[in-house]
């Protein structure tokens, strides 16, 4: 991923910001300027996620890009946030620890390093809940 | 007057045992958990560092009191092991707090007492009125070359302060420094792992420092340390905080709360801070702390801090996040493969 893509999407990434729809109440993340229900109807504002969820699905990496390799095994899941959108992320948990419905919180780690000289890449993943 | 707002602190899950890291190297480990007092230290997942640290630090500070973070006016971080040899830290923490753009920010860097430079400086910005709140943080992932006496007490972990003015939990109602030109302890640019100076580490580093700053704090401020419900000395190990505890005239049970060290390790800059945040997760209004941080260097801030009646009321809530001790509890051991792992220790190709 080059340096300007992962600028672009440090709030999203750092702080779960979406939009929401006033119109409607619809949140979307990643965020959308439009709300496809309201159409021109629709109010489309920012909004920062609480980052509380569950695990709908997840799958275990274990041969992963070189990006990613030094992770694994690590899970990976589908998380629908309390507030309605569905995200795809990595879960922190051993690999035989996860389930679907588990309840999940956000958390601020290292997503990647471009080389060991280039950029580090930060943003959210998920923790269990305890 | 100057204070604490509120505070936060983060220790990554995993540990190592003192005797697992010694078994690797053929040590005597009851000599060596027995001659530091430190049972376990903490280690960084694959993907924490100085930075994830910091952030989750911050943010827990946030969750206990969320104040108007566009009123953060500094966050300065103090570490000696910034993921970036060029690029603050503060910048992504800051952002991950949704603070920036109006703020100043720096990292900070003093071994183990960057995080309580910090500290004093936001103490000046606030005081001075440049700004309404900012923020101090002292974390690290301590750096130990394998098979080194360090490697057996680095750890992982550290603490966010905010700094201001409005109805503070713990009042500061004084700090001094005690520095010197003293080579204990060093990492040169570009070395993966810091070298320490042998003879110079106990006497003329640590204790000399320390003493120099907490007898003129009790001097400035007049006080004797019978006069205070707790004290927090920087926490190599467990040995020299008892120590010099002693030397000054403080006492076991007031040093107690703070003396984290025997199942953390040494988190560095973040040691005396985290220290001073298990003080405070059990601290009443009234009670007076004695905190004394070190860096080798070297260096010891002092400070005196009263706790208010705002840590039990309702602009203040300590249990919104976890306690020292709940962050110490339940962890996942692993072996010294694994730490290698964690800790980037083995070359890959």
């Amino acid at each position: 991923m080059s340096v300007a893509r992962f600028w672009r999407k440090q709030p999203q990434r750092y702080n779960l910001e979406g939009t929401r729809c006033e119109t409607c109440g619809r949140r979307f993340f990643p965020p959308r300027t439009f709300c496809p229900d309201c159409r021109r109807d629709g109010k489309v504002v920012e909004h920062r996620f609480n980052g509380t969820g569950q695990v709908v699905t997840h799958t275990v990496i274990r041969t992963a890009s070189e990006q990613f390799d030094a992770q694994t095994p690590y899970v990976l899941a589908i998380v629908q946030l309390d507030e309605g959108p569905r995200l795809t992320a990595q879960v922190i948990c051993a690999p035989e620890e996860v389930y679907i419905g588990m309840q999940v919180k956000k958390a601020f780690r290292r997503i990647g390093a471009e080389s060991a000289s280039g950029p580090l890449y930060y943003g959210t993943k998920f923790v269990p809940v305890e | 007057m100057v204070g604490i707002v509120t505070y936060g602190v983060y220790i990554p899950r995993y540990r190592i045992r003192i005797e697992e890291i010694a078994r690797v190297w053929g040590a005597n480990a009851g000599d060596i958990s027995g001659g530091l007092g430190v049972r376990e230290k903490s280690v960084p997942d694959v993907d924490e560092d100085t930075i994830t640290i910091s952030v989750e630090a911050a943010r827990n500070a946030l969750a206990r009191r969320p104040i108007d973070v566009e009123a953060l006016g500094a966050v300065y971080v103090g570490s000696e092991s910034h993921p970036y040899a060029v690029k603050p830290t503060a910048c992504t923490v800051g952002e991950a707090i949704g603070a920036t753009p109006h703020m100043t920010a720096a990292d900070y860097e003093f071994a183990c007492k960057a995080g309580t430079a910090g500290v004093q400086t936001c103490m000046g910005l606030v005081q001075s009125g440049m700004m309404r709140y900012g923020m101090a943080i002292g974390a690290d992932v301590a750096q130990g070359a394998p098979g080194d006496a360090l490697e057996y007490t680095a750890a992982a972990g550290g603490a966010a302060f905010i700094l201001g003015t409005d109805d503070p939990i713990a009042e500061i109602n004084h700090t001094c420094s005690f520095t010197t030109d003293t080579p204990d302890f060093w990492r040169r640019e570009g070395q993966a792992f810091p070298r320490h100076g042998g003879r110079f580490t106990g006497e003329p580093g640590y204790f000399k420092h320390v003493q120099g700053a907490a007898l003129q704090m009790l001097e400035d401020v007049g006080t004797k340390p019978s006069d205070y419900a707790f004290a927090v000395f920087h926490q190599p190990n467990a040995k020299f905080p008892q120590r010099v505890a002693g030397m000054l005239g403080f006492s076991m049970e007031q040093i107690k709360p703070g003396l984290v060290v025997p199942r953390l390790g040494n988190t560095y800059s973040g040691s005396s801070l985290i220290g001073l945040a298990a003080t405070l997760d059990i601290a009443e209004p009234g009670d007076r702390i004695f905190v004394t941080s070190f860096g080798s260097g070297a260096g010891s801030d002092a400070f005196d801090i009263e706790v208010t009646d705002a840590i039990r009321s309702g602009v203040f809530a300590r249990e919104a996040a976890p306690s020292v001790e709940q962050l110490l509890a339940n962890p996942v051991y692993v072996d010294y493969a694994k730490y290698a792992r964690h800790k980037g220790k083995i070359v890959m190709q």
